[in-house]
């Protein structure tokens, strides 16, 4: 009986062990959108600079969007950069941008001019007006929004060529299909 | 090339690990005293080793080279220097070196001045610390080279988080460690007592100046992370139940409850097993709490990059030192005799109450801390718990064991005499029970447990001085008291000094928690802000230019009744590389509580700026508490009994074992 005792530290231990293995596959910068399957939350972002219009929840009814967060801050955006380059030369779908927290009007449309322009339209965001309604907590992040203007998918975090075609390109063309 | 010596230093280290963990382990087992030998001179040259890697890995550092990828992400030509060196160990990679460099540190001073060891103690403890300096060796070369170059070399670096560019941060980590660090040597000494069978008094003398030194260690280095996270992220809080704060003060209960069992196995030869469980718990806390920090498996505020292939790692490492410990400990600790027996109302009962109390708030801050995880893995989705969990159940399960503080010291090892103690503390009652009445009143009311926290703090600080008081014969013969108290033991003036130190943080704690004053607001130049009295005249805002940041200062007139009180400057910087801000508070510190004033964005054109006002009631008491409880670790370590072996010393080469004692 006694013996027995000595065992509990180990035993919880390896109960322990055992939560450490699972939590080390789950991402905890997954945060699931609590707006998944929700429709776009109404916001009309101004043009940035140099541009004739801005967008609004409106535009994303009709076609299956792609909408990215980005900023000129963003360091890890410039490494995205390319793909979503990439994604609109090959025209695959609408990128929408939204440039958050941009605190000089020029800082963003200087460094679109610098790396490329991939954004179908883009609105303005400096006050997370946009990006509050999305439920953003970084960026890059990007989210899937069907036809019907509903959110089906957010992706936190760089879209690269592996997850891409992983994940994003086939729920596209599964949205498109609906 | 100064960067590939380093990193060749690493790996032979790591050869020389792997030797002082086998050979001596063997020599004892066979009582070969030439191969337990061995592990002096492995321990020396394991040291000097990780010395000139992290000499390497700091002169990339100094020098700004580039081509090393540790500095590159972490500098930046234009850092002050303070913060190039320590940059160093302000990442992930450079912070895993510093480990090894004090884990060998204290292995070194072990195998220097630990001659009065039985040598095949001596053998075994250098054994375990070899077995834990390698799995950070191959954790560092397998998954994190600080010494990676890369090509081509950047032409400038990426600069380190502002954040972390502070005097109060430079030095947290080093001081966190060497409480961490140290603690794996009352884990070693436990793992050696478990294989050797033995576990006595002078075991436990040798095992307490180690844990004592640990503790206070890691006393201030949470002392020094709340202060930086009270004035550099200007919330003005200074706790936060933060998974990397409770991290640290996890392993600092369990530590807390090991130092106060050993004095019991010490004196009473009784709570063996329970000591050797509380060493083991320390350490595993401490390499949970890197764990925690380093494998993503938690979020957190200030959380280094994570990254699931290290938490992979990480997890091995502690599937082997903590499940091996706990197993050994299984199998061998049933076989601990004890002598001593005692009566619930003891001295030894007052200890067993603290260490039950301290591991018990040690499971609480782990299942806090570990709840979002679990319910994330059973697929409960993800939440934060956060400091309304804590502070429900930690503060009420602290109070009683606070409480029974004033009571321990007062009585007798084996068989106390309550009623006893509560006439003699006659005068701590009636002190409680003013200072909760004057808090009352002074406060006109106020939250339950503020007024608890002030009650037991008076009382804890009094109960102190009258222990103190009897044991001098303060009243009974005044005549000789001061010569009496000149001549108590170190080790009670350490524990005197520690438990006021106690006293002070509580109240400090208490005052900050409970009668917090804060206002949000936009003011413009020429307005006032009334709080807690103290009126904040804001007089506008300015830019000016630091070393690699741009700064917004913002200055306010505090004055009381027209009675001008200080000149606040409160400065919101900005890292141009990182574009990331930083807010330094500026804060005025008086005895009753300090003057916090934070300055926002700007808002409107007429120089109106967002600015938080707060007045923190007693803050000052918990650094100065803190303190107090460092300087009486401090001087426990240094009492006569640790330097000579006294009193069943095996051999008396009291020299070197005093050198042994405050290293």
């Amino acid at each position: 009986m006694k013996r027995l005792a000595y065992m509990v530290p180990l035993a919880v231990f390896l109960v322990l062990a055992g939560y450490f293995a699972v939590g080390l596959k789950l991402n905890p910068r997954d945060l699931p959108s609590v707006l998944i399957d929700q429709p776009v939350p109404a916001f009309d972002l101004k043009p940035i600079k140099g541009k004739a219009r801005g967008f609004s929840s409106e535009d994303l009814k009709g076609h299956v969007t792609l909408v990215n967060v980005f900023g000129s801050w963003c360091v890890a955006c410039v490494a995205e950069h390319p793909t979503l380059m990439e994604i609109a030369k090959l025209n695959l779908v609408p990128v929408f941008g939204i440039d958050w927290r941009e605190k000089d009007p020029d800082a963003g449309p200087k460094w679109l001019a610098r790396h490329g322009d991939p954004y179908t339209l883009v609105g303005d965001d400096p006050d997370s007006k946009a990006a509050i309604a999305f439920g953003v907590y970084g960026a890059p992040e990007s989210f899937i929004v069907d036809r019907r203007g509903f959110i089906r998918y957010k992706h936190t975090g760089v879209i690269d060529a592996d997850n891409w075609s992983a994940t994003l390109w086939p729920l596209i063309q599964e949205l498109r299909k609906q | 090339m100064i960067a590939e010596a380093g990193h060749f230093a690493l790996v032979l280290a790591l050869f020389v690990g792997i030797v002082q963990s086998t050979v001596p382990m063997v020599g004892a087992h066979r009582d070969n005293t030439i191969w337990m030998a061995m592990a002096k001179p492995a321990a020396m040259s394991q040291f000097a080793l990780i010395i000139f890697s992290f000499g390497a890995l700091t002169y990339s550092h100094v020098v700004s080279d580039f081509s090393v990828v540790n500095v590159y992400q972490n500098s930046h030509s234009l850092k002050p220097m303070l913060y190039k060196v320590s940059g160093v160990w302000g990442n992930h990679e450079g912070s895993l070196l510093l480990w090894v460099l004090i884990l060998t540190g204290f292995g070194s001073a072990v195998a220097m001045f630990g001659g009065n060891l039985p040598p095949s103690l001596k053998a075994r403890v250098l054994g375990v610390q070899a077995m834990v300096s390698v799995g950070f060796y191959l954790f560092m070369l397998l998954t994190s080279n600080p010494f990676e170059r890369m090509f081509p070399a950047a032409l400038d670096g990426q600069d380190m988080n502002p954040l972390l560019q502070d005097p109060g941060l430079a030095f947290h980590p080093p001081f966190l460690y060497l409480g961490y660090v140290g603690f794996s040597m009352a884990f070693s000494f436990a793992i050696a007592a478990l294989i050797e069978g033995r576990v006595d008094a002078a075991w436990a003398r040798w095992v307490r100046p180690w844990t004592l030194a640990a503790w206070s260690f890691l006393t201030i280095g949470i002392a020094l992370g709340s202060w930086w996270a009270y004035y550099e992220l200007g919330w003005g809080g200074w706790w936060f139940w933060d998974p990397v704060e409770n991290a640290s003060f996890m392993p600092w209960l369990a530590g807390t409850a090991l130092l106060h069992s050993a004095i019991v196995v010490e004196k009473r030869d009784t709570m063996k097993s329970w000591t050797i469980f509380l060493a083991i718990l320390a350490f595993s806390m401490s390499l949970l709490g890197t764990f925690l920090v380093r494998s993503g498996v938690l979020t957190s505020v200030h959380a280094f990059a994570t990254d699931p292939e290290r938490g992979v790692f990480i997890l091995l490492l502690l599937m082997i030192v903590i499940g091996g410990s706990l197993a050994l400990f299984a199998l061998r600790a049933p076989a601990l005799k004890s002598t001593g027996m005692f009566k619930p109302i003891s001295r030894e009962g007052g200890l067993l109450l603290n260490n039950l109390v301290m591991s018990t708030g040690c499971a609480v801050v782990l299942l806090g801390t570990l709840y979002p995880l679990f319910l994330d893995a059973v697929g409960g989705g993800k939440v934060s718990i956060g400091p309304p969990f804590f502070n429900a159940v930690f503060i009420p399960l602290m109070l009683p064991m606070l409480f029974a503080m004033g009571y321990g010291p007062m009585l007798s090892w084996k068989r106390g005499d309550l009623a006893g103690a509560s006439k003699r503390l006659i005068v701590a009652f009636i002190a409680t029970g003013i200072a909760a009445a004057a808090t009352v009143a002074i406060a006109d009311g106020g939250p339950f447990f503020g007024i608890i926290g002030m009650a037991i703090a008076v009382w804890m600080g009094v109960s102190v001085l009258v222990e103190m008081a009897e044991r001098i014969r303060l009243f009974k013969a005044p005549g000789k008291a001061f010569a009496r108290l000149m001549h108590q033991p170190r080790a009670t003036w350490g524990m005197t000094l520690a438990h006021l130190g106690m006293a002070m943080a509580i109240a400090g704690m208490a005052g900050a928690g409970g009668w917090k004053a804060e206002s949000i607001q936009v003011m413009k130049p020429g307005e006032t802000v009334t709080v807690s009295g103290y009126d904040f005249t804001f007089e506008g805002a300015k830019s000016g230019r630091g070393p690699n940041y741009t700064i917004i200062q913002g200055d306010f007139q505090v004055t009381r009744d027209g009675e001008p009180v200080a000149m606040l400057h409160a400065e919101k910087r900005n890292y141009p590389v990182r574009q990331m801000p930083t807010t330094e508070a500026a804060i005025h510190t008086l005895m009753t509580g300090d003057l916090y004033a934070v300055i926002g964005d700007s808002e409107g054109n007429e120089g109106g700026f967002v600015t938080r006002i707060y007045f923190n009631p007693l803050v000052v008491w918990m650094w100065i508490g803190s303190l107090f409880m460092v300087v009486g670790g401090t001087i426990s370590v240094s009492d006569r009994r640790y330097r000579i072996g006294a009193p069943t010393a095996r051999q008396s080469k009291s020299g070197k074992s005093a050198e042994a004692a405050s290293a």
